[in-house]
């Protein structure tokens, strides 16, 4: 009887709690909505880390917004935002996601912009064991190459990069042939030839700036690829049409186009929009 | 209830009924359940287009590759693993729990673990791998290195069935037939060998049948390309990506190999009961 009447004070204590908890949570709800300013971004995973810190950049410079990012491949977030997912803003990794939401009315013709690039780059162990120096040196025989498959999206993009690279007299027409010899593996995402080449298992892998710019400069080295023949993918921003947060929208656009918006993308190894301008 | 009672005539078996009946009906759904992704499988693709993928050349060489590496490792297996699996029955070691755990582990490990282990005996960091790479054999990313990771994850499978088969051979007969003047490798030769052909071919069949399925340390330990590491397994992965009729036609081709080698096997060891 005692343990009963012991389990009940504390179902009601419990109770009580709750009961505080659930009003306190409806305070802060109403002192949110008086006070405090949603920003909600859908952005592509690519930009995890770099629209994490401009969010916080903006919540210092705006302390009354509070930023909430979603963060998913352009794909799905395309998706989402057709089937009236609510927001402010969208940032795809490529053009075609961004069109697909303009063609569903959520986003104005016109009001999208390119606002950063990503480009392919050479990665390395750290003491790079085929003694690479530069993008020519691919076709050396001998070397272990490791891409990501045709089914990857990097994949499909270093493939056409080498078909570019064929194509330009500098590097003669059979260099695509030569260098897909040196290739070990086709990798089934991109995490697994960065893994691979940390490791030290290959000499060299292609994937994009970006992807290398999380690993410590100790663990890896990062060999750029010439601009006429690489893959340069633009990233679009663009403020969703029935936001009912335009102006935090704009203001949030300015902060990435702005120079210390830029700065802090190029951190995360994306390619300032004025390098290619 | 007809059943039953024409049935009590003859003198035994009342609990043969029973176990048709209500042991039946209740094993039905696990039944269903196992068979019915088969068959899904087999419904999603026509006869028709399965042949006509069947000429594609990446099919051929994940075919090709799969069974030129299968047919290897199991051949290694069974070289390899007899004398363990003996040792393992006969032998009274003070560790032996512990080799048995070792030989067990594996059965339970991820093959993305396996993956990682190989790579850091045999990559090129490794600490085998330096060595090899000294000698010249460069392992990681080559077929070598697919057979490697089917030794490694479906040794146990015939190592336990043969230590089984061993150990159930009386030791007296051994040891008569060693009286009898036959020496250490004839006894194995003509008296342990088909006493336990059963256990041995068992085994064999799913050591074979694991390596054949393998797919998680493949793709960490070997990588994937075509006609080199790119096994049935990992093609269909990379099919169904890419193109869904090769992952489906690979799907079907390795069910119905590794349905038929363990049909195989099944028949071969019943019939080997019924005679011994």
């Amino acid at each position: 009887m005692r343990l009963l009447i012991t389990r009940l004070q504390c179902l009601v204590v419990i109770g009580l709690l709750l009961g505080t908890a659930c009003g306190d949570g409806a305070n802060a709800e109403e002192v949110s909505n008086s006070n405090q300013k949603q920003l909600t971004i859908y952005a592509a995973a690519s930009l995890t880390e770099a629209f994490q810190q401009l969010g916080q950049q903006f919540e210092t410079e705006q302390p009354d917004v509070e930023v909430v990012i979603s963060f998913a491949g352009s794909q799905q977030i395309a998706q989402q935002l057709s089937q009236g997912a609510p927001g402010d803003l969208f940032a795809s990794a490529n053009e075609k996601q961004m069109f697909n939401v303009i063609n569903s009315g959520r986003v104005l013709q016109g009001s999208d912009q390119e606002f950063v690039h990503n480009k392919l780059v050479l990665i390395l162990p750290a003491d790079n064991p085929g003694r690479i120096n530069g993008f020519g040196d691919l076709t050396r025989s001998g070397l272990d190459l490791i891409l990501a498959d045709q089914s990857v999206p990097v994949g499909a993009y270093a493939q056409e990069m080498l078909q570019r690279a064929a194509q330009d007299p500098r590097f003669g027409t059979d260099f695509k042939s030569i260098v897909l010899r040196n290739v070990v593996s086709y990798e089934e995402n991109v995490r697994a030839v960065l893994t691979k080449i940390i490791l030290g298992e290959a000499d060299v892998g292609i994937v994009y700036a970006s992807d290398a710019a999380g690993v410590p400069g100790t663990d890896l080295q990062v060999i750029p690829i010439p601009d006429e023949i690489n893959i340069i993918a633009s990233y679009f921003i663009a403020p969703i049409a029935d936001s009912p947060n335009d102006q935090l929208a704009q203001d949030f656009i300015s902060l990435v186009l702005s120079p210390q918006g830029q700065e802090i993308l190029s951190e995360y190894g994306f390619a300032e929009l004025s390098q290619h301008e | 209830m007809n059943n039953r009672t024409t049935r009590q005539s003859p003198p035994p078996p009342t609990p043969q009924i029973r176990i048709n009946g209500i042991w039946g009906a209740l094993s039905m759904p696990m039944l269903i359940f196992l068979s019915l992704p088969i068959l899904a499988l087999f419904l999603r693709i026509s006869p028709a287009n399965l042949v006509e993928n069947l000429r594609q050349p990446e099919v051929l060489q994940a075919i090709g590759l799969s069974l030129g590496t299968t047919m290897i490792s199991t051949l290694i297996i069974i070289l390899a693993g007899t004398p363990l699996a003996y040792a393992h029955a006969r032998g009274q070691f003070r560790f032996s729990r512990l080799m048995d755990t070792l030989i067990d582990l594996p059965l339970v490990l991820p093959p993305a673990v396996a993956g990682v282990a190989l790579l850091m005996t045999f990559g090129r960091r490794g600490i085998l791998g330096g060595v090899l790479a000294d000698l010249g054999f460069h392992i990681a990313f080559t077929t070598t290195a697919v057979i490697i990771v089917q030794v490694f994850v479906a040794a146990p499978f015939y190592i336990k069935s043969a230590s089984l088969g061993f150990s159930g051979i009386d030791q007296e007969l051994e040891m008569s037939a060693a009286l009898d003047g036959a020496n250490t490798p004839q006894i194995f030769r003509f008296l342990t060998i088909p006493l336990s052909w059963s256990a041995l071919l068992g085994g064999s069949v799913m050591s074979w049948a694991r390596a054949l399925g393998e797919f998680g340390a493949t793709i960490i330990f070997a990588g994937n390309f075509p006609g080199r590491t790119q096994t049935m397994p990992l093609a269909i992965y990379i099919g169904f990506e890419m193109d869904l009729d090769i992952a489906l036609t690979l799907s079907v081709i390795l069910i119905l190999l590794s349905f038929l080698a363990l049909f195989v096997a099944k028949y071969m060891l019943n019939r080997d009961w019924m005679s011994s």
